[in-house]
């Protein structure tokens, strides 16, 4: 792409939709058939308090080490090919990513042969008091209230960076860019602004761009993944194909994957995907601008491609999404599975035994809520209209408490073992021992004015 | 006659902190009028009635024979906060797909 050619196509393919998600999946994008880019989004709201908790105790430690070991897998590919890498792996330490990285890639021989981008500036957790003392209070978005009632237990503070520092980077030589807080959709649409030369104001390609990196930002969740319809006749997950973005300069883009792959891409998948953890969809709001999903066409034009096109997108505004992790309190949750006759009988009674006996030992819980697992766990009453109670082989009884103070909750982990031999019969299922007291990290949406956080981009050299 | 609309749609579920939302796509185009006109927002509520503690919205994507529905409140608190199994509202999907609508005159 240098010498000022602009390419007709350009192959933007998903190989993490989080960080803990199928391993295999990058070096098969990489090695599959032809790509551009390859992007890697593993960073979830609760990641960022998880890694600083990590950067506190290891100055160098804080960001997606699986990263690392990922990009040594595939490093002599996409040096070999050209290929360029996007992911939000830095996590809360991102210099650190990319001294893992060029360090890997001199171990494998390709010293000189590879520039890191590294984008900072998302992190305000060491100017959060700074900036609630000029006026900006980080209210809650959900409850309205100032992140002044949390301050004192905040761990970690990130502003959510759009394509911006990405393009940069990128504009700069970088062959990976490695990034902290940048939003998903960032990831892809950074790389197809920087290849077509798109302007950060031509609304409609920024939106097109945020639909694209919507569609892959959760790898096959759009290619077969938790698809539901016909979900039985979706061909070999085993071997399922990620996907891959195909655009055009002029926004329109397919979904496609590599042949040869399983999984199936068509309208169901992909709309299925674009209604995930979706809000008002005429508003998808991100820092690039802003998507109206009501626009959005899609077309099957041959068997595991689904072309997108019309996406219409308003301006960006003048807000960035700044996501607070803070120490909440303590959870536990125990289980108990009990067996036929009378299974879920038998748990219910479990569960009143314990619940009294919490009650006896004057325990304040914040809740306690219980499900009966095989019977309303996740469907609640609306399960069992239909079903007959009394024929069911077996129920696991599964008990949560929530308190702010740890010694309840402990005690708690207590009181589920002696039911095996004190409570209701036909009981087992509690080869896993004691559960543990959990400490709960709670998350706090706000808002800042974008002209408060500089994004930073930095080379290093391999 | 009554349907079920596992038999008129799919459907995906996510979260937002302590929202559920329920993406619902028409099977066939032909019936997205049907549940534009049966799954109202009310009638969803009802459906999820003591199980959620806020109200719901609904949104219209006619281009994907779509509905999105939010419901809040769905999740216990919500992310690392809920104490249930569905803490992420993964599976509102489907149950929003055991509601029998009337349909026909």
């Amino acid at each position: 792409m240098t010498g000022g050619g602009r390419p007709a196509t350009v192959r933007v393919a998903g190989g993490q939709g989080f960080w803990g998600d199928w391993l295999e999946a990058p070096y098969r994008q990489v090695t599959g058939g032809p790509v551009d880019y390859l992007m890697m989004d593993y960073l979830a709201e609760v990641t960022m308090s998880i890694l600083q908790k990590q950067k506190s105790r290891d100055p160098a430690r804080g960001y997606a080490t699986d990263f690392v070991t990922q990009m040594e897998r595939i490093l002599p590919t996409v040096v070999a090919r050209g290929i360029k890498v996007t992911a939000n792996a830095g996590g809360v330490n991102p210099r650190a990513c990319a001294m893992a990285v060029a360090a890997v890639a001199r171990k494998l021989g390709l010293n000189g042969k590879l520039t890191i981008g590294v984008v900072t500036g998302d992190d305000l957790v060491g100017r959060l008091d700074g900036l609630i003392a000029r006026g900006h209070d980080l209210k809650n978005l959900d409850t309205g209230r100032p992140l002044h009632d949390v301050r004192d237990r905040v761990l970690s503070a990130n502003a959510y960076l759009g394509a911006a520092p990405v393009v940069e980077a990128l504009q700069r030589g970088a062959q990976i860019v490695i990034t902290g807080r940048v939003t998903d959709t960032g990831l892809t649409l950074g790389p197809l602004m920087h290849a077509f030369g798109w302007a950060p104001d031509a609304w409609d390609r920024i939106a097109a761009g945020t639909v694209a990196g919507h569609i892959i930002e959760c790898g096959a969740q759009c290619s077969g993944g938790n698809c539901l319809r016909d979900w039985k006749r979706i061909p070999d997950l085993a071997n399922v194909g990620y996907p891959i973005v195909e655009a055009r300069a002029d926004g329109s883009f397919d979904v496609v994957k590599h042949p040869r792959t399983g999984g199936r891409i068509d309208i169901a998948s992909v709309t299925e995907q674009l209604v995930y953890e979706m809000g008002d969809p005429r508003s998808y709001i991100t820092p690039d601008g802003v998507a109206d999903f009501t626009t959005i066409q899609l077309r099957q034009v041959s068997k595991d491609r689904v072309r997108v096109s019309g996406v219409r997108g308003k301006p960006a505004t003048d807000k960035l999404k700044v996501s607070v992790a803070y120490f909440y309190g303590y959870k536990a949750v125990g289980t108990l599975v009990y067996v036929w006759p009378d299974a879920l009988e038998k748990a219910k009674a479990a569960d009143r035994v314990l619940r009294e006996r919490l009650a006896n030992l004057g325990l304040k819980f914040e809740a306690i809520h219980t499900e009966f697992v095989g019977a309303d766990a996740t469907h609640g009453r609306l399960a069992l209209k239909d079903v007959d109670v009394a024929t069911m082989p077996e129920v696991q009884l599964r008990v949560g408490v929530r308190a702010r103070d740890e010694a309840p909750v402990d005690r708690f982990t207590r009181e589920i073992a002696p039911l095996i031999l004190n409570g209701p019969p036909s009981v087992t299922g509690f080869a896993g021992g004691r559960p543990k007291p959990e400490e709960i990290v709670a998350y706090w949406p706000a808002l800042i004015e974008k002209r408060m956080v500089q994004p930073a981009v930095e080379l290093i050299q391999a | 006659m009554k349907r079920k609309l596992v038999e008129l749609a799919h459907a995906r579920s996510g979260d937002k902190g302590d929202t559920a939302n329920i993406g619902l796509i028409a099977l066939k185009p032909k019936d997205y009028p049907l549940l534009v006109k049966h799954v109202t927002a009310a009638r969803v509520a009802r459906h999820f009635k003591g199980m959620i503690k806020g109200p719901v919205e609904r949104f219209e994507l006619p281009n994907l024979h779509a509905l999105n529905f939010l419901l809040h409140g769905a999740l216990d608190g919500g992310g690392t906060i809920s104490l249930k199994t569905d803490a992420q509202g993964k599976v509102f999907s489907t149950a929003l797909l055991r509601m029998e609508i009337e349909v026909g005159k």
